[in-house]
């Protein structure tokens, strides 16, 4: 799968298999209370499967301001 | 996971209240919380003039979007920084929104006002660009909603925000700024007008997800300015305790509120206020911290630019003298 990451700069990696979404965070050592994670516009839980040929967009959700 | 109030597939969880909410309820609980917060600290009524600090992130949108939603005369005040493209950006994001949505937006511009933007203010007095930044907000928010006949400035603090606050005035054991800290400042009379934070209780991921399934069209990058800031060590850490421990963040504030703040607050601020000398904003001092900050920035870059030109005309000398 694709997954874009906006933390906040963008960058983008290709991720093999499919996964549940926390553990694709935990494996991208990305801290759930911080993100939010999109396929095609929706937001996902965390229970959630991440299929091989999906793109997800994982944003951050904080800011320093 | 399936949403708690109707059963359908959840697309919010929310561990730190052992919930998970459809897109319809999560929408309601967001603004629920919202209504509930602003009854609950007494924070404004419908006949209030309500002026928005609108920077063009998720959380000023979200809240200016809310208290519209809610039926609040909320305009807003967009204060342009002069950080590069990032402060741009920001601008065209609130400038958009309030168009899209017919509401009134005001505009202050650091540099057209003070000669100077963020960047070179920062630059000129040597010290780091956030205090400045933060201090120029306070006080234009301020001073904008006194002029325009506001009765309340409400900015988009969030829980992230006031837990990171906390945190530093915590470990830096800022007592004054403790028994301040505060989602209620009231108007203590004179130029001073009612601050508010109504989304001091929702998370930055609960509002980004707001922002999202509104369509909110919010700048996503950061201030650059902000990526080394303390604010984000601190934000970064709680947000390491909440995964472990649901919930810490918001103990951790309102134990805070109600039961050590009370006890920080007697005698902790014994100053008056009084008119500022220069401006007449509200402040402890003869000169308020904002005119403080300008008048030492200025008289700085005048001495450099003097500084400059004597460099410069002993350069001519000497070089006319050689030829």
């Amino acid at each position: 799968m694709k997954v874009i990451i906006r933390n906040p700069k963008r960058r983008e990696i290709e991720v093999e298999g499919k996964r549940q979404v926390r553990d694709l965070l935990r494996e991208l050592n990305l801290n759930p209370e911080s993100v939010l994670v999109i396929r095609n516009g929706a937001l996902l839980t965390r229970d959630e499967m991440a299929e091989a040929g999906d793109t997800i967009e994982i944003l951050s959700a904080i800011s320093g301001g | 996971m399936r949403c708690i109030k109707c059963g359908e597939k959840a697309i919010m969880e929310l561990p730190r209240h052992n919930s998970a909410f459809c897109k319809p309820d999560y929408l309601e609980y967001f603004e629920t919380q919202v209504a509930r917060v602003i009854r609950r600290h007494r924070m404004f009524d419908r006949n209030d003039r309500i002026l928005v600090g609108v920077s063009g992130g998720k959380d000023s949108l979200s809240l200016w979007h809310v208290l519209a939603r809610m039926g609040y005369k909320a305009a807003g005040l967009h204060i342009h920084l002069g950080i590069g493209e990032y402060s741009s950006l920001s601008y065209e994001k609130a400038l958009c929104f309030s168009r899209q949505r017919g509401l009134e937006l005001f505009t202050v511009d650091l540099a057209k006002e003070h000669g100077m933007n963020v960047t070179e203010l920062s630059r000129t007095l040597r010290r780091a660009p956030c205090s400045g930044c933060g201090l120029s907000k306070r006080y234009i928010l301020n001073r904008e909603a006194y002029e325009r006949g506001f009765d309340t400035v409400a900015t988009g603090h969030n829980l992230d925000d006031e837990t990171a606050v906390l945190l530093g005035n915590i470990l830096h054991w800022q007592i004054r700024h403790l028994a301040r800290q505060s989602p209620v400042l009231p108007s203590t009379g004179g130029r001073l007008v009612k601050r508010v934070k109504p989304l001091f209780m929702l998370t930055e991921r609960e509002t980004a997800a707001y922002a999202l399934l509104h369509g909110i069209d919010y700048i996503v990058e950061e201030c650059p300015n902000a990526l080394k800031a303390k604010s984000l060590l601190y934000k970064d850490a709680l947000a390491r305790i909440e995964a472990e421990s649901p919930g810490a963040k918001q103990r951790f504030l309102t134990h805070f509120l109600q039961d050590a703040q009370p006890r920080l607050q007697v005698g902790a601020d014994d100053h008056v206020l009084r008119d500022c000398v220069a401006c007449g904003q509200p402040t402890t001092a003869e000169l308020c911290a904002f005119c403080r900050m300008w008048r030492q920035a200025s008289e700085r870059a005048e001495k450099r630019k003097r500084y400059r030109e004597t460099a410069s005309a002993r350069e001519m000398k000497t070089a006319g003298e050689q030829s």
